[in-house]
């Protein structure tokens, strides 16, 4: 049964409050998720202030500020600092995004600032991927084909290859799976949307020879159809992709082939 | 405690080669109630506030009758399977069961009341 609250060693407290940095006029209020496994403490909330003359634009620039300047035990996943590798996938002001390129002067008021919902958190602002990962491995996402290899290279249109678009720029930050009512509820058997994603990715690309049996794989009343089309996964995606669409082409697929 | 590889765990029990039929079971009958609703409230537009008599005689003619024995029970069909997706979501282990069995067999029970009661009115 759906589980509404929450356990008592995961309520959330008011954590340190760390003091305004001397002489700055141009100040931010930053409230960040803090648990460490290290301890037997209930997560809290901290509250840093950022000199915003002396930080970049981005809020991952204020993160890595505060871990330089003001509290090195705040911990955090960041690699490109330019929206590719998607480690800095957060809940920045109650939305899943990744934290490099979203803009300071996208939020209003205080910056608040929590791991994705809905995942074990490993400390502070990371969120365990592990099944996540497992469920992106599941669907195969390579080329499966059965026709040997040409000497080459396998051949594409150009049409074939706009078919592409939309779904290969995913970055698997995660943003969007965890953002999906239905993976909270059944993520350990809802594929969730950035799996399906991908899962179309390789269904459409006219190379692949598995398709066939892709589909075959998803055909399942929690891999698949626990997507209702709830749209969070579009409205949050950092990269502007719409995986609800591509589930959606997935869904008329399996009906195509089967009426 | 479990010992399961992370991608053990994620494959499960592989695919149950089932869930199409629902889902397009479910858009097909969206599709035929967005038909069946305005016809049934066209055909019992004329007896609302009727008296009883009015009411049988009006549902003694084919056309209201089978509107009305159609619209309810693919209504209630339609409910039904909305109701497993919704406990499917919501709620797992004996109780998925539990419950999808008993709204089943609820809905299929109303339906054919439903369709008796029209009968009668109608033979």
């Amino acid at each position: 049964m759906v589980q509404l609250t929450l356990p008592k060693n995961s309520q959330m407290r008011t954590g340190k409050t760390w003091p305004k940095p001397e002489g700055a006029t141009n100040v931010r209020k930053f409230q960040i998720y803090r648990w460490s496994p290290d301890d037997d403490e209930n997560p809290r909330v901290d509250t840093y202030f950022v000199d915003m003359d002396t930080c970049g634009p981005m809020i991952l620039d204020a993160l890595i500020k505060i871990k330089n300047e003001i509290d090195p035990t705040l911990t955090f996943r960041r690699s490109c600092r330019e929206g590719i590798c998607g480690s800095c996938a957060m809940n920045i002001d109650g939305i899943n995004t990744l934290a490099c390129i979203y803009g300071m002067d996208e939020v209003k008021g205080d910056v608040k600032i929590y791991p994705l919902p809905h995942m074990p958190v490993v400390k502070d602002l990371i969120p365990d991927l592990t099944h996540f990962y497992a469920q992106h491995a599941s669907i195969h996402p390579y080329l499966e084909t059965s026709t040997p290899a040409p000497a080459k290279e396998w051949r594409q249109s150009i049409e074939d290859r706009e078919k592409l678009d939309g779904l290969y720029e995913c970055v698997m930050c995660a943003c969007c799976s965890t953002a999906c009512p239905s993976y909270w509820w059944n993520g350990d058997r809802y594929l969730g949307p950035a799996a399906l994603l991908h899962a179309y990715r390789w269904i459409i690309d006219s190379r692949d020879e598995a398709t066939g049996e892709r589909l075959d794989d998803l055909e399942d009343p929690f891999k698949l159809y626990r997507c209702h089309t709830i749209m969070n996964c579009a409205k949050t995606c950092p990269k502007g992709l719409n995986p609800a669409k591509a589930i959606a082409q997935i869904k008329k697929t399996m009906v195509e082939r089967s009426i | 405690m479990s010992y399961m590889t992370d991608r053990k765990r994620a494959d499960r029990w592989g695919s149950a080669k089932s869930g199409t039929q629902h889902f397009w079971r479910v858009k097909v009958q969206s599709v035929a109630l967005l038909v069946l609703i305005p016809l049934f409230l066209i055909a019992v537009a004329p007896i609302i506030g009727a008296d009883y008599a009015a009411v049988t005689d009006h549902f003694a003619r084919p056309l209201p009758a089978l509107i009305a024995a159609l619209t309810i029970t693919v209504s209630f069909l339609h409910f039904a399977d909305g109701f497993q997706v919704l406990v499917e979501d919501y709620v797992h282990g004996i109780w998925e069961k539990v419950l999808i069995i008993g709204m089943t067999c609820l809905c299929w029970g109303a339906s054919a009341v439903a369709i008796f009661a029209i009968a009668r009115m109608a033979l």
